[in-house]
This record gives structure tokens, sequence and C-alpha cells, in this order.
């Protein structure tokens, strides 16, 4: 991609800060019509904050954007769109029950006469569908198609209404190969039509194939930009990483295994994961490692009861329990930190201190209300065990950032002396701080004795803590990887290799 | 730190002022507002009135209050009065004592409690649509036990609950104080409060924590049904008849109206039984000063609606902004700019 004259966006020296942190420092990045530029960076590098400051979502708090060399400064992400910038998020924000048609021209429908006219609508979102290589009824409900071409839809939306720039957030995240196709054929469309594209993801093989330049983040600064045809996914991930990676990879401490504790016999859900066996000992961290909905979150919630299993058994020191709700699991000493933490975990209106004790209360019963002193020491212990940041008990837990507010999750949990701890991404969108002390704590819990099963996007932090790592593939286990085995090379090994043997019976 | 009891006075001090200038608008229009007798064994005086008046309304809002603590509503609440009201009559009149139609009011207040709280915990339908069916079918069912007519009765352990005295005191001021105080200390000196207004707040995080939210909502409605029937069985003691269709007549929408006045949010989580209480007795004490003032009655409602509208208002928190706003406009140019990092611990999270 050859340098233009003018870039079509240009960010010069954009600085955001949040209290107590510095989002963005000082970050430049040029953009020209007709690339894709790749956005890299870990989680909590800066990615999306940079996209909120390019669109007008967050107000920047300085540095300078211009589009076509014009000075812009949008307030609101309506503002930049109707400027030329469009932005897909990963949580595709379309409305489901509408058709395509009309999510397609929702807010700028074609009329006749003064009448919304539905069937130009219909005639014309088709015609822009088969642009981008999509042949569906754009008359049906967007929710009769998969998510890889509700996906393209939103696209279309996007580049149809921006025009000059389009920001795609992980947009592979949910898709499989094939879709993925599908998705890079639009992508290359729209390159060709001469938009500047930003692609944001987690995946270098994808990175690899469809962009031409990226800009790697970390710590909320510009480390680099690279001409993709000129480096290796190796200079990208040291980039990506510094040195943290290594340091971290040689402190891998699996621990050793205790007695048998928890046993999952052919448990399965139909449509949500497929029979699986699972031995958890005490004193170890069961990984379970596996792309977006592979099933993670699925044998988490099995195990917990939050989910009624159709098949299958758990077995807890060798004695079949009853595990039909959240409370049976909790009675046998289970404990689930969830993935959603603000619609699953937290309760965001009552006090850090009333969310800290309510599992214990909630297994004393109504009855027996944990006294006010008592309460105050549980409370006050685990937010110094923990090092959590507050400013008083009393702040709705609300308030509290992603990472202390994942820390109270757990003291919550840790407050009801569990055997068996259940972690569904317990890192998930927290500060670098935040981020280490969970991990020694996991590790920590593990040698006092514990079981914990940990599903987790981040191979590096599975690797770190894992006794075991099981691989989950299109809703079933693919493989298992213990002792030396356990690398992120070999994960990522697992979550690709399409040769793997299968029963012939599973099928999703 | 502030102890329990400066925290709870602060929770209900915007409803204490409110109540204190309804209560001055009275005496203004009415000056013989405050003045007490005790004639003939009874308590006598314009705000004894609004005390035994605001009997019906407080004891729903007892219910409503942790029913709406759950992000739920019981619009059934008038029509189980209704019903309540008819079966204490028509167990009376049958000949069945005082304190049997009073427990079998007390009953079928439980039941329908108990058919709400499964509509809502069990079936799952939106509390709005599941009380509505009873709030309908309700008053048919009440015609049905009084056969349509307004069922009179003259039982005299019946007519005391609704028009006799405790010590001097009207028994249906003492039965809503009682029952006032002995939900606040049973829901505050147990964790229900709490459980509650988890449920309120996040259920599927109460359901993951452990909480058995499907047994206290459903608790929660029979409670509430509960409250019904005691308010069902004074309104009928006070008139000596059950009226299937005028008892309890849009008393559901007072209920609601005191405990969102006492300051309770509808979406559910913290409340305050005291400060609902509270709202009942403003509501009272308003209709009082458009009685005493001397209105004519066809404008009774309008101006109930001016007053209510004005108090929620003043409530509102976009007003409590406003006021702020000007305040600090007024007192410097420095006001917080919205990209300057606030004083709060508020931390957006930084990334995905």
């Amino acid at each position: 991609m050859p340098d233009q004259p003018t870039p079509m966006l240009q960010a010069r020296g954009v600085t955001k800060y949040f209290p107590g942190t510095i989002a963005l420092d000082d970050v430049d990045i040029d953009l020209f019509g007709g690339e894709v530029h790749a956005l890299l960076g870990e989680n909590g590098a800066g990615k999306s904050t940079l996209i909120k400051c390019l669109t007008g979502a967050y107000r920047r708090d300085e540095g300078t954007i211009t589009l076509e060399g014009e000075p812009v400064s949008p307030a609101s992400t309506a503002e930049s769109l109707s400027l030329g910038i469009g932005t897909v998020y990963q949580e595709v924000n379309l409305l489901p029950n509408l058709t395509v048609a009309e999510n397609l021209f929702l807010g700028r429908q074609p009329t006749r006469f003064g009448m919304l006219s539905r069937k130009k609508m219909v005639n014309l979102a088709r015609k822009t569908l088969a642009e981008f290589g999509l042949d569906i009824d754009p008359a049906e409900p967007l929710t009769s198609y998969s998510v890889a071409v509700r996906q393209v839809v939103a696209i279309a939306r996007a580049a149809e209404m921006s025009g000059k720039v389009l920001i795609l957030d992980e947009p592979t995240a949910s898709l499989d190969r094939e879709e993925v196709q599908l998705l890079f054929s639009v992508i290359r469309k729209l390159r060709d039509r001469g938009l500047a594209i930003i692609f944001i993801t987690h995946f270098l093989d994808q990175v690899f194939e469809i962009s031409d330049r990226a800009t790697v983040l970390r710590n909320g600064q510009n480390v680099g930009m690279r001409r993709l045809a000129e480096v290796t996914q190796k200079d990208i991930v040291t980039l990506m990483l510094g040195r943290q990676l290594e340091e971290r990879i040689h402190v891998r401490s699996g621990g050793t295994a205790g007695e048998l504790l928890v046993s999952a016999d052919t448990l399965s859900k139909r449509g949500m994961i497929e029979p699986f066996s699972l031995d958890i000992h005490k004193s170890e961290v069961v990984g379970l490692a596996g792309l977006l909905g592979s099933g993670r979150t699925e044998t988490a919630n099995l195990l917990f009861g939050a989910v009624q299993s159709d098949h299958g058994d758990v077995k807890v020191k060798g004695k079949k329990i009853r595990l039909s709700n959240p409370r049976d699991a909790i009675s046998h000493g289970f404990a689930l930190c969830p993935e959603d933490r603000k619609t699953e975990g937290i309760v965001g209106e009552l006090s850090v201190r009333d969310n800290i004790i309510l599992a214990l209360q909630a297994r004393q019963g109504w009855s027996r209300p944990l006294s006010r002193s008592k309460i105050n020491e549980i409370a006050e212990h685990y937010v110094e065990a923990l090092d959590i940041r507050l400013a008083s008990l009393d702040m709705p837990i609300r308030l509290l950032s992603g990472g202390n507010q994942q820390k109270a999750l757990l003291a919550r949990w840790l407050a009801t002396d569990p055997d068996f701890l259940i972690l569904d991404e317990p890192t998930r969108g927290i500060d670098v701080g935040a981020h280490s002390e969970i991990i020694s704590l996991i590790e920590d819990l593990r040698d006092k004795g514990m079981a914990l099963l940990v599903a987790s996007s981040e191979m590096e932090e599975l690797v770190a803590y894992s006794t075991r790592v099981i691989v989950l593939k299109d809703r079933e286990q693919a493989c298992e990887l213990t002792g030396d085995d356990i690398t992120t090379a070999n994960i990522v090994h697992a979550i690709t290799d399409e040769t793997l043997e299968r029963p012939s019976n599973a099928r999703t | 730190m502030p102890g329990p009891n400066s925290s709870v006075l602060k929770r209900i001090l915007p409803q204490l002022v409110i109540l204190g200038v309804v209560l001055l608008l009275n005496f203004i229009v009415f000056p013989d507002f405050f003045r007490i007798e005790f004639k003939n064994g009874r308590l006598f005086g314009s705000l004894i009135d609004v005390l035994n008046r605001g009997a019906p309304t407080a004891l729903l809002c007892v219910g409503m209050t942790l029913v709406i603590a759950t992000k739920g509503i019981d619009l059934s609440v008038g029509a189980v009065m209704a019903i309540a009201g008819a079966t204490a009559a028509s167990l009376v009149v049958e000949g069945h004592g005082w304190f049997t139609a009073l427990l079998g009011a007390l009953a079928v207040g439980g039941l329908c409690g108990l058919w709400n709280g499964v509509l809502v915990a069990v079936i799952r339908i939106q509390p709005i649509v599941a009380t509505l069916v009873l709030m309908v079918a309700g008053r048919g069912i009440a015609q049905l036990i009084t056969e349509g007519t307004i069922l009179t009765f003259n039982n005299e352990g019946l007519v005391r609950l609704g028009a006799g005295t405790v010590a001097g005191i009207p028994t249906p001021i003492v039965i809503w104080v009682a029952l006032g105080a002995l939900a606040t200390f049973v829901i505050r000196r147990t964790a229900l409060g709490l459980l509650i207004e988890a449920i309120g707040v996040n259920e599927t995080s109460s359901r993951l924590t452990g909480i058995n939210s499907r047994v206290i909502l459903i608790c929660v409605y029979v409670m509430s049904g509960l409250c019904a029937a005691l308010a069902g069985v004074i309104v009928a003691a006070d008139i000596k008849g059950a009226d299937a269709n005028n008892a309890g007549l849009w008393l559901e929408l007072d209920a609601i109206l005191a405990v969102v006045i006492g300051g309770n949010s509808l979406l559910g989580g913290r409340f305050s039984i005291v400060a609902s209480l509270l709202g009942a007795l403003i509501i009272q004490s308003v209709n009082s000063v458009i009685l005493l003032s001397g209105m004519p009655p066809e404008f009774n409602l309008v101006i109930k609606a001016l007053l209510i509208l004005a108090i929620l208002v003043i409530q509102s928190p976009k007003i409590g902004h406003l006021v702020y706003m000007f305040r600090a406009a007024s007192g410097g140019r420095n006001i917080a700019s919205p990209t300057r990092p606030a004083a709060s611990p508020l931390v957006p999270n930084k990334d995905k």
C-alpha cells in the first residue's frame, strides 16, 4: 500500500484520562483510503478507548483528529457517522426482530410520495446486499439469519452510511472459518471502494490475511506501526506483549493435584454442550480453553446448576448430588464467578459490603441474619486481603472499576469458604494491576487445597496457573493437555486442528 | 460514620418535610386542625381523622413497598380488599364469629397473594400483567360472594375493627401502626430486607448467589395480599357492609403513589416502609386539605393531582440536580466540566 499524500483519517497526540489512569497516552495513527489497518493490543491496551475517541463516543482530553485534511471533533457517534466514520461493534447492534431491509435502512427509509415504500426498500436492500455477495431475502426478519450474515448486514449499513472510514471492532470473534471468509470478501470489496478500514481482532492469522498495516497499542501507548508484509507474527506478538509474556510463562507452576473432589459424568445439555466428563481434584486448577462459543461458559453453568443438564450426573467425593439450581451447588461448597459481571454478578445498586456478604447470607437463610459486626469484619477482611480499592464500603458496587468489582465478587464467594470455585473469564475487562493480583490469588487458592475450574480466553494466563487444560471446540471437549504439554502453542493447535478425531455422534 | 438512626432520619427527611408542609396547609385552611378532644372514651379531631382515614392506604402500602422493592407491582390489592371484605361479611352473616371472619378474610387474601406470586415467580408473567388478572377478576369474585348485593352485617366484634377504639385510639390506626412497625422490625432484624433488595436490583445475580428468589417473591406477594385483606376488612367493618363494586376502588393507585412519594424506586432495590407510610399520610392529608378548604367537590381530584404532581416534581432527582447547578452557577464560575476527572470514585472500564 503506497502512501498517499493526505491520509483519510489522521490522529495526532490523542490522550484520554480516566480517574487514576491514562487510558491513551499521546497516540498517533494514520489511515489511508483503500487500506485495511489492523489495531492490535492486549485487553486493556486502549484499543476500544482509541476507537471511542475517534468516533466521538468519548471526548478526548488532548490531540487532534483530521478527516481528509480537515480537523474534526465529533461529539457523538451520530455526528461522526454523518462525517463519514462508521463503526461496527462485536455485539451487533441491530434490531433482531425487524427485517434485514429495515435494519439496513432504519432512520433513512426510502420514501415514495412521502410514504415509506416497503417494496422500494426491499429491492434496494437486495441490491445492496448483492454487492456484498450476500443472496438473502431482505424481507425476512434478521433473526432468521446467522451471526455472520447479521455482521455483514451491520457492516453494509455502516459502510452505506459512512463512506470514508469504517471501524470493525472484533467482527470475527464469533464466526467460524467459512463465515470469516465471507466477511473478508466484504471487507476487500469495501477497501477497493476506497474506504479506510480499521480492523480490530485477537486473531493474528486474520490480521496477516486481510490487513496491510498494523498499529500496536500497549498500556495506552502506540508502540509501533508495521507494514505486515515486512514482519512476522512473532514480531507483532513481541510488540504487543513487550517482555511481560516471557516472564509470565516462566513462572508456570501447575501444582500437584490432591484427592478427587468433583466429577462430572457425561453431563450435557442439548443445544448448549455435548456430553462431557470431567474430574477435578483438590489443589488443582483445571483450565478451560476455547474460542468464544466453544462451550466454556456452558460447562461452567452446567456444573454450578445455573443451567439444568438434561443428561449425566455430578458426584462430589464419589457421591452423586442433586444439581437442579445454584443453591444445590452452593450447599456442596461450589461457587461461581460468572462471565458477565454486570448482569450476572454484581447487584449494582447495593453497597460493596452487602455484595460481599450476599452469598454467605443467602446460604444462612433469611431468618439468621449476620450481625452487623460480623458483616463489617468479613467485608473489611476481604477489602484488605484482596486489596479492593474503594472510597467506602457503603458505596454502590456499580461505581467500582471492573477489577475491583471482580475482586468483590471473589470476596463474596471466598466468604462462603468454598471447596470448588468456578471462575468464568475472571480477568476480562480489568486493569493490568488487578489482573496479576487475581492470577496470584488463583495460584494461592490452589496451593491452599481448593479445587478450581477456570474458563478463560487468555491462553497465557491458563498456561501460567493450570494443572490441566481442557480445550473445548464446537461445544465439546477437543483434548486435554497436562504437564509440559500445556503451552499456548498446543492450545492454539488444539483449537485450530481440523483433523482431530471425533466421535461420529458429535454434532452441534 | 453515621449511626443507623441518623441514616434512617436522613432517608425519611423529605417525606417528613412534605408532610409538615401539607399539615400546615391544613392548619391554614382550618385553624382547628390540630385540636384533639377526648370525648366518650375516644379521641376526636381532624388529625385523628387523617390517621384513621389513611388506614387502608397505609396498610396496602406496607405490602406494596415490598412488592415494588422486588421490581414488581401489585395492581390487584383494591380488588383483593373487596374479596376479603365480602368474605368477612358473608362469614358473619352466616353466623360465624368476628375472629373466624377475620381469619377467613386473611386466608382468602393470602391465597390471592399466592396466586399473584405463582404467576410472577413460577410462571414468570410480568407483575403488572399478572396482577392485572386479579384486579379485573377480583371484583367479579367479590360479587359472587356477596351475590350481587351490598352485604350488610351487624356483628359487633367485626364492626369494632373498623369503628371501635383501643385505649381511646381508633382501631384502624392501631392496626396500621402495629403492622407497619411489625413489618419493619421483621424485615430489618432478619436478612429479608437485604435479600428482597438484591432480587429487586438484579434477580439473575441474586439467583446465582444462592438466593431463593422464587420463594421470596411468592412471600412478598402473599404479604401484599394479607395487607390488602386487612384493609378490606377494616373498610367493610367501617361501613358495616361489603360493597363488592366500590370497596377499595382505585386504592391500588393510592398505594403505589404512597410508595413513590415515600421515595422508593419503581425499579426496585432499596426501600423504606416507614417512608411509604409517611407517603400514605401525605396523600390523606392532601385529601383533608381539599375537604377542609371547602372547595366544591368537583375540584377535588384535579387539585389532588396537582398537589401530588408538585410533590413528585420537587422530589425528582432532575430538579435536585438543577437546584444544585443553579447554586454552583451563582456561587462561582467553576462548574465541573464533563472532562475533568470528577471527585467521584467512578472509574470506567478502559477497555473490553
